[in-house]
């Protein structure tokens, strides 16, 4: 018997800064979650035709193309340089960067570091995912202790490759910023606060209070060769050990 | 207020000046000798100019800050001296490829590597050849006075916008450094400047409007790239400056850019006053280069002799359109040491007679 929709409310559906686009992730990807709290973001504060989409270099390199929102594509790790570009001669405009953790934190340490210690009023968001996904799985600076990764098939080895960097407890050092926290998605709390801290985050931006990052913990079924439900274990079992969750500044 | 009186200024203050005088509210740098004074300048001017100044961490973040503030659609200026430049080039690849309007100013030095602070030009093909990577270029001015360095930062923030990307300044330590007495140009209010329809300014009551230089489908990326390559094309009809100094009755021609052909025009006086018909080409754009005049003044002229202060890089370019007509040697010194006009005019006797 065909379903009448006429009685039904509408609880979900497509934000309205989104285009009618396909995301181009692989299935199960967390880019995909987190790609769509922002745009809901973007639609609950009502700043669509004020936001400029930054996309990195990484698997989230066609994001721009995705939003109903003006956007540009950065050269790997300069996003929040262009950030600041923007947001300076356009302050009217509200800027986010959405960076990898090669973007964010290896090529790009330098640019990431310094547009939070200038206080840039901007949004950062960092998908913190512990390998290069789009390069096919290499090491990460996230890279955990012992995990494989095409480029260190013997499992990270800290004396030689370094220790995961935790990006977020560092510019959570820093005087400027205004709001750094680290999420995470593997169940339904955390989903709810990462879309929280996300909304925030742009709030901040859109009320002038300046420079927020979130690091969102994430999975990469492709990469980790794991399926999600194994990912959401190995995050919140393994991941947090090495990158503990919750709020390290917040001055609003 | 009009300006008018003559003011005296050091090279690198008066293309910081021009630049505000074009209408450019946004300049990024980071410290390098010779062309600190640029940055200072900016640093005290531009804010009172209602501009930005940013002292970036990087040449790397400079660059990438002028593509977000010409995303943006904001005229906008970055400057450095060569080991700073090598460093934009990344950045100038993606500003030319996503056809973004910026003015780089390159006070070049002794090179390669950290080299010295002396002028010299040894970033000639980097500048001219492309620097970063894929298909572009920029057009590439270069000054040989004070006066004309406002005169050409004037001119590339127009080029810039007109043809929609970088335009590099191509000028040295000694013009940086120098002062004499220029006359500023009238400023331009950048509210009167043609709005920029394609610049990210908030998708309101329109289409987003997109700024990038990535498509990943090798036939859209070659669609793009060959309107950029026509554009070229009309750049080097349209946009080919240059100067000739007595070249009528020339019998040797010295062909110079920059600091370079300003001590070569001495050196041709002096010729002329011994009797020897010595002329000098000056390439005023080094791209597009001025081929067709080089190739004219070929059919009538024994020898073209080109006198850089690099190892021999334009000379390349003298040979390219000379092809075998004339003599085309070559002097030069390296290390940030300036040929003096004694030197050209010893190294023209050899051809001269
Ligand atoms: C200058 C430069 N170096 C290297 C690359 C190749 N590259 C593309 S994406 C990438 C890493 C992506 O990893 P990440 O930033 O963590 O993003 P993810 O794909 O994991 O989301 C690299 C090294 C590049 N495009 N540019
Ligand atoms: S490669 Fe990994 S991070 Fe990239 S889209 Fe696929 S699953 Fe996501
Ligand atoms: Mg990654």
């Amino acid at each position: 018997m065909p379903v009448s929709t006429e009685n039904m409310v509408r609880v979900f559906g497509r934000p309205e800064s989104l285009n009618e686009s396909a995301f181009s992730y692989c299935p199960g990807c967390h880019h995909g979650v987190v790609t769509r709290m922002i745009a809901q973001a973007i639609d609950e504060l009502n700043i669509r035709e004020r936001t400029v989409v930054i996309a990195p270099v990484g698997c989230s390199v066609s994001m721009y193309q995705w939003f109903r929102c003006d956007g540009t594509q950065a050269a790997h790790g300069r996003a929040c340089a262009i950030a600041t570009g923007i947001k300076r001669v356009n302050p009217d405009l509200i800027v986010f960067t959405y960076q990898g953790d090669g973007a964010l934190a290896a090529i790009g340490t330098a640019e990431s570091i310094h547009a939070a210690n200038r206080g840039e009023n901007i949004t950062v968001v960092f998908i913190n995912n512990q390998i290069y996904g789009m390069t096919g799985g290499q090491m990460a600076p996230t890279t955990l202790l012992g995990q494989w990764a095409t480029s260190c098939p013997e499992g990270r080895d800290g004396r030689l490759a370094g220790h995961p960097i935790r990006f977020a407890e560092m510019v959570a050092q820093l005087d400027a910023p205004v709001y750094v926290t680290r999420q995470s998605l593997f169940d339904q709390k955390r989903l709810i606060a990462a879309g929280r801290a996300i909304k925030k985050a742009f709030r901040y931006q859109v009320e002038e209070k300046g420079y927020s990052l979130v690091e969102v913990l994430t999975n990469c079924p492709t990469n980790w060769r794991m399926g999600t439900l194994e990912a959401n274990k190995h995050l919140a079992e393994v991941v947090v050990n090495t990158f503990p969750l919750g709020d390290f500044v917040d001055r609003g | 207020m009009a300006k008018i009186d003559k003011v005296l200024m050091s090279g690198n203050e008066a293309m910081a000046e021009a630049a505000i005088c074009a209408g450019c509210r946004s300049y990024f740098g980071y410290p390098i000798t010779p062309q600190n004074e640029l940055l200072e300048y900016m640093s005290a001017h531009m804010p009172n100019a209602g501009g930005v100044f940013i002292q970036a961490e990087s040449e790397i973040a400079a660059i990438n800050m002028c593509y977000g503030a010409a995303a943006a659609g904001m005229r906008t200026m970055t400057s450095s001296s060569s080991p700073g430049i090598s460093l934009k080039t990344e950045g100038i690849s993606y500003i030319a490829g996503a056809d973004l309007p910026c003015v780089v100013v390159n006070v070049v030095r002794g090179g390669p590597g950290l080299g010295n602070i002396a002028p010299a030009q040894g970033d000639y093909f980097q500048a001219t050849k492309g620097g970063g990577h894929g298909d572009y270029h920029m057009i590439v001015l270069a000054p040989s006075t004070i006066p004309e360095s406002v005169e050409l930062v004037m001119l590339a923030f127009e080029l810039a916008d007109r043809y929609r990307g970088p335009v590099m300044v191509l000028a040295d330590g000694m013009l940086g450094q120098m002062m004499e007495p220029v006359v500023l140009p009238e400023s331009i209010d950048p509210a009167t400047l043609p709005a920029k329809q394609w610049a990210i300014t908030g998708a309101r009551g329109r289409e987003a409007n997109l700024v990038t230089s990535f498509y990943l489908d090798p036939v859209e990326l070659n669609e793009m790239d060959v309107r950029r390559e026509e554009r070229y094309r009309e750049i080097e009809k349209n946009e080919v400056r240059y100067e000739e100094y007595k070249t009528e009755d020339a019998e040797v021609v010295v062909a110079a850019f920059g600091s370079m052909a300003r001590i070569s025009r001495t050196a041709v006086r002096m010729a002329r006053s011994e009797g020897i018909k010595l002329g000098l080409l000056r390439p005023i754009s080094v791209w597009p280069f001025p081929y067709e005049p080089l190739r004219a003044l070929s059919r009538r002229v024994g020898t073209i002799l080109t006198v850089e202060m690099n190892a021999g890089q334009m000379v390349e370019d003298v040979r390219l359109a000379v092809a075998e007509r004339a003599e085309t040697p070559f002097y030069g010194q390296l290390g940030g040491l300036v040929p003096s006009p004694n030197d050209i005019l010893r190294e023209v006797k050899r051809y001269a007679g």
